[in-house]
């Protein structure tokens, strides 16, 4: 693989932030890196695109001291430099703002930023350095926090601003972020991008690792493309489009929109009155929530992860219970007290794609025809002689629903955790979806699911829809419930803060709304 | 964890190389106390398997071996079938002992006129005494949040109150001794002596190996069946691996702590009918004599699978058996196999890794290219 400068018109005689020269990293049989090389001017805002799995991870670890390289070197600012933990790399300059954020909740903002880089063995000196220090960064690069609120007090977007803040209070020159706009609003995302130019602004290197393609165009000089391990592209971000870079991650051409027809929405299948859910610490978390879902519609629901969506999937599929409200189905009322079960929901025609796939959807463990009838196993079709399970037939059915929904390799003795993330995502829809529910619920179905998958998934679930049925959407990508969705709800804080239908709003709007602002109460 | 060990390797290769370790550290350690390994090893493994140089029956031995390995395979099987649901049952030393309050409760309450009507009875006494010590703790459990792992050693301790009562008031026999009265001579079960008789095969009149043996493998068998072949084993299972997918699946987690729970109970309860209906006719003090925590060890070697279960059983009974020759041939003290124990257990459940690691290296390198 040849090197490529993407030095964004910069004098050639200052040497590159970065310089990774025949990066290789095996895990095992798997190769994580292949001989990658990359090289990032200074001053640059420089992505890195790819798959699930591709190897973006490992890379950012190797330069990051997480990892150790199989072979290949590391240059920063043109002096070789070997990166063994994170002590190394923070000398070095370099500072990683984690998708998981790496803070000490019951802190504060100024004690996290200290944490690691106390000096003397009385805290006070330096506290007081620090709030100094923040002072000035906050004014500097917009990034303004409340030095002594607690991290647990203060929201995602200010959560990462401490990041931001330790990795700039550790003099890092070179600013590595794992994919930063994962738990961000719009409004929150737009502002960190601010803040990031300005780090630009003033000289400091910026690698940002994201799927979202569309913050790769608006935010980068350049970018790099990785996909099984290899780096097959490294361009500069004006001369690309979305569509090239989708292409260059799957290796073939991808739709990036949905092929859909218009919805043809029949009756109601499902109303939801006045549903409040306060958890185990008195907490509201789902507020009189109240909607209807007819069939053939895709209905989706926005907001930033946290805002109630996931105790509302997990109120109407039977895993938690309501405070107060009702649901009906078909204008009968279900059972929402304690003393239901998910098992009553799919009797009442209820599927449930659940967000974690992991936790929930999947028992990892298992192996995938054990995984194709889980939640229905009690159901005659699967039970055999003398009250045994019929794994013969449970075989044959996962093959058949592996068939159906392409899962690769269709093998059902093959262990869940052994699929990929799209791969075990259709293993999941396939039941679900073969299960022919009334109403399938379905809580962010590409999470963590390579772009050719999410193609696939997308048109399975319109596909659920043209054979009129309904189906209630939750995401957190706000291009996936544009995309999908032939009605929007927005939440904020366990409130639906309003609905809008796709062709009449905006990402603006809706970002807005899922800040908790109604833009129509200013106007 | 395994994915990238062929299965032999997994489950023969592996526990073969940390059983090899314990015992070469164990080696170490015989010979720091002046004794000859070889010579502990050869007493060993006669005194718990065969012995041809003594006068008396071969049998005899293994006879003993067999017995302390029926009480394993029902307390190992105890704590994995809870292991599968992740409930770590360390009650098996309580639920054992109750078991053996309701053996002897039914025994002699009635002059039971038949051996396998009697064993009949004594079995499902012993399940539903068993069973109904692990209810508490497993209620507690589901309903409370209360850590099994405390509640069930608590239940030891007030199990071993309760007996020791019992045997000192209600249920003792005429005398001073600490001790239920004996059992109808018609409920006696069958030795394997006898067993063997029915064959016209000899086996050593003296060894307390019963009919339990038998009934021990059928609990295996049966352990097998409900974990991997029904939807109920399919529950526990999903259960033991994520709480969140089995309440997404519609299965109630209090129905499977309560059911994983009983059948543990149960199954430790099955060990009375070994010691206390079959052996000793009688309830004496101490009689579950920390099988239940053998139990765990068993368990742990075995991997949770019946058949690992059985032969790790079966190791545990040599030691017990071997160490008892030991001490009496070699004047070597019983607190040295409880110490081999211990290494076993050691290598086995925590420092597998050392064996693992190593190996796993090997077998990547070897596999590069051959398989993907």
């Amino acid at each position: 693989m040849s090197e490529t400068t993407t030095n964004a018109g910069r004098l050639d005689a200052v040497a590159p932030a970065i310089e990774l020269n025949g990066i290789s990293k095996a895990f095992g049989p798997v190769q994580a890196n292949k001989d990658i090389s990359m090289t990032v001017a200074k001053g640059a805002i420089h992505g890195i695109v790819g798959e699930n799995g591709a190897g973006k991870s490992t890379l950012m670890s190797i330069l990051y001291g997480f990892y150790k390289a199989d072979s290949g070197s590391i240059k920063i600012d043109g002096v070789p430099t070997t990166i063994n933990d994170s002590h190394d790399a923070i000398a070095a300059g370099i500072g990683m703002v984690h998708q998981h954020f790496m803070l000490v909740d019951n802190f504060t903002v100024l004690e996290n930023v200290v944490l690691g880089a106390e000096e003397g063995a009385t805290l006070g000196p330096s506290l007081r350095k620090a709030r100094k220090e923040l002072k000035r960064l906050a004014d500097e690069y917009e990034l303004d926090v409340n030095p002594d609120a607690l991290i647990e007090d203060i929201s995602v977007g200010f959560q990462q601003r401490v990041e931001i803040l330790k990795a700039l209070y550790r003099q890092a020159e070179i600013l590595i972020l794992d994919e930063p706009t994962g738990v961000l609003t719009p409004d929150e995302a737009d502002h960190l991008f601010r803040i990031l130019r300005n780090l630009k602004e003033q000289g400091k290197t910026i690698v940002i690792i994201t799927h979202k393609l569309r913050e790769i165009m608006d935010v980068t000089d350049s970018v790099s493309v990785m996909r099984r391990g290899e780096m097959t592209k490294t361009i500069a971000t004006s001369t690309t489009s979305p569509e090239d870079l989708a292409e260059a991650m799957v290796g073939r051409r991808v739709l990036l929109e949905v092929d859909k027809k218009p919805a043809e929405v029949g009756e109601t299948v499902m109303q939801i009155k006045g549903l409040s859910v306060t958890d185990v610490h008195g907490v509201k978390r789902l507020k009189d929530v109240s909607f209807e879902l007819k069939r053939g519609e895709i209905l989706g629901i926005a907001g930033v992860a946290g805002n109630g969506q996931s105790e509302l999937l997990e109120v109407i599929s039977g895993i938690g219970a309501a405070t107060s409200g009702e649901i009906l189905m078909n204008g009968e009322a279900i059972d929402i007290s304690p003393k239901a079960n998910a098992g009553m929901r799919r009797e009442r025609g209820i599927s449930h794609v659940p967000e974690d796939r992991h936790q929930r959807g999947l028992v990892m463990p298992f192996m995938t025809w054990e995984n194709t009838a889980f939640g229905y196993h009690n159901e005659p079709k699967y039970s055999g002689k003398f009250g045994l399970a019929n794994q013969k037939y449970m075989k044959q059915d996962a093959r058949e629903k592996m068939e159906r929904f392409d899962v690769r390799p269709p093998i059902p003795q093959l262990v869940a955790s052994h699929f990929s993330g799209g791969n075990q995502q259709k293993i999941v829809l396939a039941r679900e979806i073969e299960h022919n529910p009334d109403v399938l619920l379905i809580g962010q179905p590409t999470r963590g699911v390579d772009i050719g998958a999410i193609e696939f998934i997308h048109q399975q679930i319109v596909n659920l829809r043209d054979a009129g049925k309904a189906i209630l959407l939750v995401s957190v990508e706000l291009d996936e419930i544009q995309a999908l969705s032939d009605r929007i709800l927005v939440m904020f804080d366990g409130v639906i803060q309003g609905e809008r239908l796709p062709e009449n709003t905006n990402e603006g709007e809706l970002g807005l709304l899922m800040a908790g602002v109604d833009p129509e109460a200013n106007s | 964890m395994n994915k990238n060990l062929p299965k032999w390797v997994d489950l023969g290769l592996i526990p073969l190389l940390t059983l090899a370790l314990a015992f070469a550290v164990s080696g170490l350690v015989v010979l720091s106390i002046g004794q000859d390994p070889i010579e502990v090893v050869t007493v060993m493994v006669n005194g718990a398997l065969c012995n041809p140089a003594t006068n008396s029956s071969c049998f005899s031995g293994i006879g003993h071996t067999l017995y302390f390995t029926t009480n394993f395979i029902f307390t190992g099987l105890a704590v994995a079938v809870a292991f599968h649901a992740r409930l770590f049952n360390i009650g098996g030393e309580g639920q054992a002992g109750i078991a053996g309050v309701g053996v002897a409760l039914v025994m002699l309450s009635y002059d039971w006129p038949h051996w396998s009507i009697a064993l009949v009875v004594g079995t499902l006494a012993a399940m539903a005494f068993g069973a109904a010590w692990a209810a508490i703790p497993a209620y507690l459990q589901a309903k409370r949040g209360s850590h099994i792992v405390i509640t069930t050693i608590m239940f030891n301790l007030i199990a071993t109150a309760i007996i020791g009562y019992l045997l000192v008031g209600p249920m003792q026999a005429e005398g001073s001794l600490p001790e239920s009265p004996s059992f109808p001579d018609a409920a006696a079960l069958p030795t394997m002596h006898d067993m063997f008789g029915w064959f016209g095969l000899a086996f050593d009149k003296n060894a307390p190996a019963n009919i339990s043996f038998v009934l021990a493998i059928i609990a295996a068998v049966g352990v097998w069946v409900l974990i991997w072949k029904t939807r109920l084993g399919y529950e526990m299972r999903a259960f033991g691996h994520s709480e969140k997918a089995a309440v997404y699946a519609g299965i109630s987690p209090l129905k499977i702590t309560m059911i994983a729970m009983l059948l543990s109970g149960a199954l430790s309860g099955l060990m009375a009918v070994n010691t206390v209906q079959g052996e000793a006719e009688r309830l004496l003090l101490g009689s579950v004599e920390g099988a239940g925590f053998i139990g765990i060890a068993v368990a742990l070697m075995g991997r949770s699978h019946p058949v690992g279960v059985v032969l790790a059983a079966f190791l545990f009974g040599i030691l017990t058996q071997g160490g008892a020759e030991l001490q009496f041939a070699l004047g070597i003290p019983a607190e040295m196999i409880t110490v081999i124990q211990a290494l076993i257990i050691m290598f086995t459940g925590s420092l597998e890794n050392l064996v693992r690691i190593p190996l796993e290296k090997v077998f990547i390198r070897a596999g590069k290219g051959a398989t993907s």
